[in-house]
Parts: C-alpha cells; sequence; structure tokens
C-alpha cells in the first residue's frame, strides 16, 4: 500500500468533485491512499502572491507545515496549487529573509516550518510510482477506438523541469495507452486555457479556448484528457460559449485523466462523477467503450 | 554580462527587491519571451518592451499599462529565456507595484478580480466559487454577468457549484488568521 497526504485545494470540494471523487476511486484499485490533508487552507493563487507576497505565502507555509507532521508526499490535483505550493517551498530555502519571516509568522500559529516536504502532482503519482504494468492488470473495458488529446495545461509542468518537459511532456500520453486508448498528436497541449482571465477577461480567454479545442478535434481526438480543475472548467463548461462567440459546434468531452483511467478500470459512472462534466461523456462516448 | 544602470532609477531597485525581479538585469533583449507568450499581441507593450522600459526608468508608462494584467502565469517565456530569467515574476512584481501605487489601468478588470479573490481568501481561508463571482461581477458589471448566467446554470445543474461551501473548522481558522495577520504586520502593509 502507498500513502500520500492529499491537497485538494479549493476546487476538488467544489466545482471539481468529480476529479476527487474519480481519483480515490482509480487509487483504491491500484493500492494507493491519498490522506486528505486535515484543516488544509487555500493555497492563495497567483492572485495573492500580487497583493501581498508574504501573506500568500505563509498561506502555503501553513499547509507545508501541517503536512511535515506527517512525514508524506504532499500530493495536489490542481496544477495552480501544485505550482502555487512548489514555489512557497522553493522561496522558503532561497531566501533567507523570507524564511525568517514565514516562520516568524507560522509561530503565531504554533506551526513551524523546516523545508521537508516534497510537493508532487497527482499526474506524478499516477505516471511515475505506480508500474505501468499494475495499471494494466486492472484494465477491465476496451478503450482500442477512442483517441485521447492528452492536454497537460502550463503550471503541471512549468515553471522548473520537474517530472516531464515543460514544453511537450510524454507521461499522461504513456498513461493513457497502458490504458488502452489511442493518443493524438496535441502540439498544444502545454498551452495556456487562459486560467482565472476567463471571469475578467472573457475574450481573451476564449480565443485561447477555441485553439485548444480546434487544436484537439483537428487531430481526430474524440475527448480530451486533463489534469487541473481551472483547465477542466474551461475547456468544458464555457465549450458553448466558444461555440457562440466562434460559431462552432464543438461537442467534445473534457475529462479528468483519472476519469477516463477509471472508465477504462470498468468503474461505475457515479463513481466517477461522470454526471458533472458538461458536454455529456457516455452519450458521445458510449460506441467507444467496450467490454473486453 | 550585466546592463549597469546609470543615475538613479529608482523603478529597477523597487523591482529587483521583489523575489524573482533581480535577475532583470541580466536580459539581453532577444525578445524569446515575447515570442512565447500567448498574449503578447494584446499588450501594450510585449514583456521584452515592459523590461526594456523598465530599465530606462519609464515607472508610470510600465504600471499603468495592461501588460502584465494579461499575464497568464503560464510560464512559457520562463522556460524559454536563454538568461535565466523569470519574466512571470517580474510581471508579478509589476502588478504588486500598480496595485500599491494605484496606478493599475482601468482598462482591465484582473485587478479587481485578484482583489476580490485575495479579500476572500483571507476572510475564509477558502475560496467559495460562488461567493466570489458574485461579488466580482457586482463590482466590475453587474450586467455583464448577466451573459455569464447560463454558465453559472449549468455548473449549478451538474453539481459543480454548492452553495454551502466548505469553510475551515473554527479552531484552524483561528489559527489560520493569526498566521496571516503577523505576516502582514511584518510586511509593514494595512
Amino acid at each position: 500500500m502507498r500513502y500520500y497526504s492529499y491537497f485538494p485545494g479549493c476546487g476538488m470540494h467544489e466545482d471539481s468533485r468529480a476529479y476527487d471523487l474519480s481519483a480515490k476511486a482509480v487509487a483504491k484499485l491500484i493500492d494507493t491512499e491519498f490522506i486528505e490533508l486535515e484543516n488544509w487552507n487555500c493555497c492563495g493563487s497567483t492572485p495573492y502572491t500580487v497583493i501581498d507576497d508574504l501573506s500568500a505565502f505563509c498561506c502555503c507555509a501553513r499547509n507545508l507545515a501541517l503536512a511535515e507532521k506527517r512525514g508524506l508526499d504532499l500530493v495536489a490535483a490542481c496544477s495552480d496549487c501544485y505550482l502555487i505550493l512548489n514555489r512557497t517551498d522553493q522561496h522558503f530555502k532561497e531566501y533567507p529573509e523570507i524564511r525568517t519571516k514565514i516562520n516568524e509568522s507560522l509561530a503565531a500559529g504554533g506551526l513551524e516550518y523546516h523545508g521537508t516536504v516534497k510537493v508532487r502532482h497527482i499526474l506524478d503519482v499516477f505516471a511515475n510510482d505506480i508500474d505501468s504494468e499494475a495499471i494494466k492488470a486492472n484494465v477491465k473495458m476496451d478503450l482500442s477506438t477512442l483517441k485521447v488529446a492528452p492536454y497537460y495545461g502550463c503550471q503541471v509542468v512549468r515553471p522548473k523541469p520537474n517530472f516531464d518537459d515543460p514544453e511537450y511532456p510524454q507521461s499522461m500520453d504513456r498513461l493513457i495507452e497502458s490504458l488502452g486508448a489511442q493518443v493524438v498528436p496535441y502540439p498544444l497541449k502545454t498551452r495556456c486555457c487562459g486560467g482565472s482571465l476567463i471571469l475578467s477577461e472573457q475574450d481573451i480567454a476564449l480565443g485561447l479556448i477555441y485553439k485548444l479545442l480546434d487544436n484537439a478535434i483537428s487531430n481526430g481526438a474524440d475527448c480530451i484528457a486533463t489534469v487541473c480543475p481551472f483547465c477542466h472548467l474551461n475547456l468544458d463548461a464555457y465549450q458553448s460559449v466558444v461555440n457562440k462567440k466562434f460559431k462552432t459546434h464543438f461537442n467534445i468531452p473534457v475529462l479528468f485523466f483519472t476519469q477516463l483511467m477509471g472508465m477504462a478500470f470498468g468503474i461505475d459512472a457515479k463513481a466517477l462523477g461522470l454526471r458533472e462534466n458538461i458536454v455529456p461523456v457516455h452519450k458521445i462516448l458510449a460506441s467507444h467503450i467496450k467490454q473486453r | 554580462m550585466e546592463i549597469q544602470v546609470h543615475g538613479s532609477n529608482d523603478f529597477i531597485q523597487e523591482i529587483s527587491s521583489m523575489p524573482g525581479g533581480e535577475k532583470i538585469n541580466l536580459c539581453i533583449q532577444c525578445g524569446t519571451c515575447s515570442a512565447s507568450c500567448p498574449n503578447a499581441n494584446k499588450m501594450d507593450y510585449t514583456p521584452r518592451e515592459i523590461i526594456a522600459m523598465a530599465r530606462a526608468g519609464l515607472r508610470e508608462e510600465v504600471l499603468s499599462s495592461n501588460s502584465m494584467w494579461l499575464c497568464l502565469s503560464c510560464y512559457m517565456c520562463t522556460v524559454r529565456c536563454p538568461r535565466g530569467i523569470v519574466p512571470t515574476y517580474i510581471m508579478h512584481a509589476l502588478e504588486h507595484l500598480a496595485m500599491r501605487h494605484h496606478l493599475s489601468t482601468p482598462r482591465t478588470r484582473t485587478p479587481t478580480l485578484y482583489k476580490v479573490f485575495s479579500d476572500t481568501v483571507r476572510a475564509a481561508g477558502h475560496i467559495p466559487r460562488l461567493g466570489c463571482m458574485t461579488r466580482f461581477y457586482l463590482q466590475v458589471n453587474p450586467f455583464g454577468a448577466l451573459k455569464n448566467i447560463p454558465v453559472a446554470l449549468s455548473l449549478f445543474k451538474h453539481g459543480r457549484m454548492p452553495i454551502r461551501p466548505t469553510r475551515l473548522k473554527p479552531k484552524a481558522h483561528v489559527q489560520f488568521k493569526a498566521i496571516l495577520d503577523k505576516a502582514q504586520s511584518l510586511e509593514g502593509t494595512p
């Protein structure tokens, strides 16, 4: 059995519960458990750093200090949480002045951070910690005709080289192949979805989303697999808005990669939260999911 | 090679004093950042130009531009910069300075979004989507919000916008607040 501390971040309990559900359901079958970090708080994301960087670092540092007590790797599913937690850890180590101020602040809450937590992305865990043979052994359904565009987005592979290439990563591609599905070439796989600019600069963000959807479809994809709640929200929930703006007829399901794993493992739709996907998954993909 | 700034340029000092901003003088103006940026064509000045202008001390022009507010923090410029600069951090530093000196341009709503978001994190320790989005739209454009009602409804219908958000437990919230209050006193901001 493998154990990890798990940082859900705000999305996993709100708009992306399907990611949370499916990740846990899939993990169970491959002897892996994600133990939710007790009393975690929001990572602060990019906006808080801009307003007040020390407070933003302290938001993350509280989570890191709580995780340090348990001693396990801290796994984030949201790419933004992953990046922000890592950045705090890195600044903590690089700038002695920041380190001192963080620990002075944490002391006001009876905590201290020593810089020993390893922050990981959930894709890294599924792609690199779990043997691909163990994944293949759990595949119950035949996905051999399903063509998937692997969309990584930006913050899972940048800014520092980590578990995969920052511009043309392969870890999710390999994972999808081990599920028996086909991976289509996806040149825009690490281009940005627009993130929170979907709220403040909607036209600009819609243009970016349009390019991502168009690129996946023109390469023959039946669905897109994502690794981040923000990317999922933008590609799935705003697909109808893109259609309206660009006079297109996109209707491509967007899945969390853990939902795709669950479908291959034969886990039922409810346990994978498939009802929460806005572009209907089963209706469109049914012909590609067959009993073996 | 490092560009030497002659005479007084307080602006460059301000940027350099922020984490990640210190490398700004290593820039060789190759433009790789601008070529990699998905939003460079919508910015008043591209990332390369912004760096050149900051080094020329054009403080007001830089801080009142829309450039940094269109940065997506996608870090493509950062992985490609041949000088190891993190242009994304420079953009963050400029956003911070624009906000602090009340120079942020009204032509973009991103500063308001960031402020609403940060206030929510500070108060609740979590980001309840519904509350955060409502507050943002009320501040920028209540009528513009109408356009987004179909998206909100579809999220709601699919169980993706809970009315009752998750909150920190009272004890954890007290601890969270104590830490942030201390951080703010150390930072010297109100």
